[in-house]
């Protein structure tokens, strides 16, 4: 079997003080994210299964798996666009059994899609006030009546929005219609758009599809920028090894709904199982 | 890159409709000589205000909530009958006390209040449903209101209101009169009212969009699975654009049903629903001074057509739709993109400074 090297881009970070994918460390104190064997079925397609996952508290996780193996179908799961018919899964240790997306979001977690999923006919800074509409807020009556409290809000979800969208260099770009940016730039977006509700996981689904290796590169930087900076965890999917090698702490390899392996970047890249069933072929692909 | 149009020009909308009430009061005032209004169009001032409000709030609910709902007309009827209903109260239990403007708006606030509880009713079902579906099912409780309206008798004696269910048989002296509806109306409704309401409802609307739950709105529409992402909470932003509506609809219909000495639900109907549907798609959906010019202009065209006799509905359906073509034509549409951008040119400039 062929063993694959991936090179480091050197990324200079912070070591997370938790590492819940890593079965022989402490996760420290309660874990942002736990599941229990959680799984879903789909008529008769089971597409996860015994999915246990535990997530420290700043810690950068990978999920990664051959195309179908149920990735996004994990987050679905997590965001509760999706109810489990297995298992439970707990966000900041309380039980999400039988929550919505909304509730989810207002216990800390928050996400990407694959598909972009931006409002398009809004502006790239209305599109980050969406997301802190929980965040800073007034009522819709002194909204109408333009009443001193709506003013401030607004001020405040200005000034907020901006300096959000400066993570990634995009204040400038505050007037303009979302869906009419280059597809990095909505990517970086809808991240900002989910930084914006304030979460403690952030779920990126594939953050980097579609960008050249510059953007990539740039992009790693800033995931680990990040959370450095709002101290939070985030788990992401993503077909970039050079991303995930790069800065995950912890991997996770799904495979058919399965998780085959767990582990650091050096040990997944030597598990045979895992060449096997994803790496392996990634290459000859 | 398409720089995003900031939706804040709502001053242009405000300062047209003040500057054409103006014109018309100036006109009313026949202090000019050869400037006058003719006798049916004097008669079309209220309804052109109520319809402005009708489209106006259908907007709110087709072109920033995205459901589109066939069923404005109810919500109007709850208002109009309402209204008229509180008004007549008001003037036989207590006829001695000239209570004109209370009376104007203990009704407008009355069928706009009643407007939004039916609105609250109705949005619970038919919220759950998307699309086509919902469309049907707003269409059907329109008539469900209007059939309801024909079962029900008011009548006042003394100070005291009578309430009968397919029951005429009521003492004292008829307010609402099941199939036959409201009549002996005293008319309260004048084109100043109608003015007002509409600023009221420009105002209501406009801001709206531009604040926090107005956006909401318009990101659940845009995109209903990550609104939900973010923590929006779906059922009542979309709930909260559906009552609004109705109740605007509901103190149009009170204006409405002030304006005539009797009305009945049959003027209801689902085709008045339709026309002011016709007046958001044509005025452009989502666009509020578009439903605006074009309830002005179609509630006025078929007295201006009165001279072509019998070819007049033929000549409104083609202006219609040229209006729709020319509205649809890539070709006219950029030339009057580029003839608006050149306007808008200097404004725009002044707008990115600050
Ligand atoms: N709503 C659904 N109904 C039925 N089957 C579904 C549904 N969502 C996902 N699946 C199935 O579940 C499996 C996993 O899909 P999922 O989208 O999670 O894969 P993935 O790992 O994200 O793949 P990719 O790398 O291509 O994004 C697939 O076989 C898919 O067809
Ligand atoms: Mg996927």
């Amino acid at each position: 079997m062929t063993q694959r090297k991936f090179q480091k881009t050197p990324v200079k970070m912070v070591p997370a003080p938790s590492y819940g994918i890593l079965p022989e460390r402490d996760v420290g104190e309660r874990p942002v994210l736990e599941t229990r064997n959680l799984g879903i079925d789909f008529g008769g397609l089971r597409a996860v299964e015994d999915f246990n996952l535990v997530i420290g508290k700043t810690e950068i996780a990978g999920l990664i798996g051959p195309n179908g193996a149920g990735k996004t179908t994990v987050f679905n799961l997590l965001t509760k666009v999706y109810q489990p018919t297995m298992g439970t899964v707990l966000i900041n240790g309380r039980d999400t059994a039988g929550m919505n997306t909304v509730q989810a979001n207002k216990l800390g977690i928050a996400r990407t899609f694959q598909n972009i999923r931006l409002f398009g006919n809004m502006s790239v800074e209305d599109n980050v006030r969406i997301g802190l509409h929980n965040q800073i807020g007034y009522s819709t009556v002194s909204g109408i009546l333009r009443l001193p409290s709506f003013w401030k809000g607004e001020r405040a979800q200005h000034e907020r929005a901006l300096d959000l969208l400066s993570i990634f260099d995009m204040q400038d770009l505050a007037g303009h219609q979302a869906g009419s940016l280059p597809y990095g730039a909505q990517r970086r977006l809808e991240i900002v758009r989910a930084l914006a509700t304030n979460p403690s996981l952030l779920l990126l689904d594939e953050p980097a599809a579609g960008m050249n290796p510059h953007e990539t590169e740039e992009l790693m930087e800033n995931i680990a920028k990040i959370r450095d900076k709002f101290k939070i965890a985030i788990l992401l999917i993503e077909h970039d090894m050079n991303l995930v090698m790069g800065i995950c702490e912890g991997i996770c390899v799904l495979n058919y709904g399965r998780i085959i392996a767990k582990g650091t970047a050096e040990e997944i890249q030597n598990n045979p199982v895992v060449i096997e069933a994803y790496l392996g072929k990634q290459k000859e692909g | 890159m398409m720089k995003y149009k900031k939706p804040s020009r709502n001053f242009v909308t405000y300062a047209g409709v003040i500057l054409i009430f103006l014109i018309c009061e100036l006109a009313l005032s026949g202090m000019i000589d050869g400037f006058k209004m003719s006798r049916s169009l004097k008669g079309q001032l209220v309804p052109i205000c109520v319809y402005i409000v009708m489209a106006v709030s259908l907007n709110l609910t087709v072109g920033i909530s995205g459901e589109l709902s066939l069923g404005h007309a109810g919500f109007m009827s709850v208002g109009a009958f309402t209204g008229v209903l509180v008004s007549q109260y008001l003037l036989f239990a207590f006829p001695d006390v000239n209570l004109e403007t209370i009376r104007l708006i203990a009704a407008l606030a009355a069928g706009g209040l009643f407007a939004g509880i039916a609105g609250v009713l109705i949005g619970i079902p038919v919220l759950r449903l998307r699309g086509d579906y919902l469309a049907i099912v707003t269409l059907a409780f329109g008539e469900i209101i209007r059939n309801l309206i024909n079962c029900i008798y008011f009548s006042v004696e003394g100070i005291a209101l009578n309430f009968g269910f397919l029951d005429p048989n009521l003492p004292g002296k008829m307010i609402i009169n099941g199939p036959m509806g409201a009549t002996g109306i005293k008319k309260l409704a004048t084109f100043e009212v109608g003015f007002v309401l509409v600023m009221i409802t420009l105002v209501v609307v406009l801001n709206l969009i531009n604040s926090r739950s107005g956006r909401a709105i318009m990101a659940i529409r845009d995109n209903r699975i990550a609104a939900e992402s973010v923590g929006l909470n779906v059922t009542k932003y979309r709930m909260l654009a559906f009552v609004v509506s109705a109740a605007l609809a509901g103190m149009a219909g009170a204006l409405y049903g002030l304006n005539f000495s009797q009305i009945q639900a049959v003027k209801f109907k689902f085709d008045t629903s339709i026309l002011v549907l016709v007046f958001v798609v044509l005025g452009g959906i989502g666009n509020i001074r578009g439903s605006v010019i074009a309830a002005t202009v179609l509630t006025v065209l078929p007295e201006m057509l009165r001279q072509f006799g019998d070819y007049r509905m033929l000549i409104y359906a083609i202006v219609l739709i040229l209006v729709m073509l020319a509205g649809n034509n890539p070709f006219i549409k950029n030339t009057l993109d580029s003839f608006k951008a050149k306007v808008f040119k200097k404004s725009a400039k002044e707008g990115d400074q600050a």
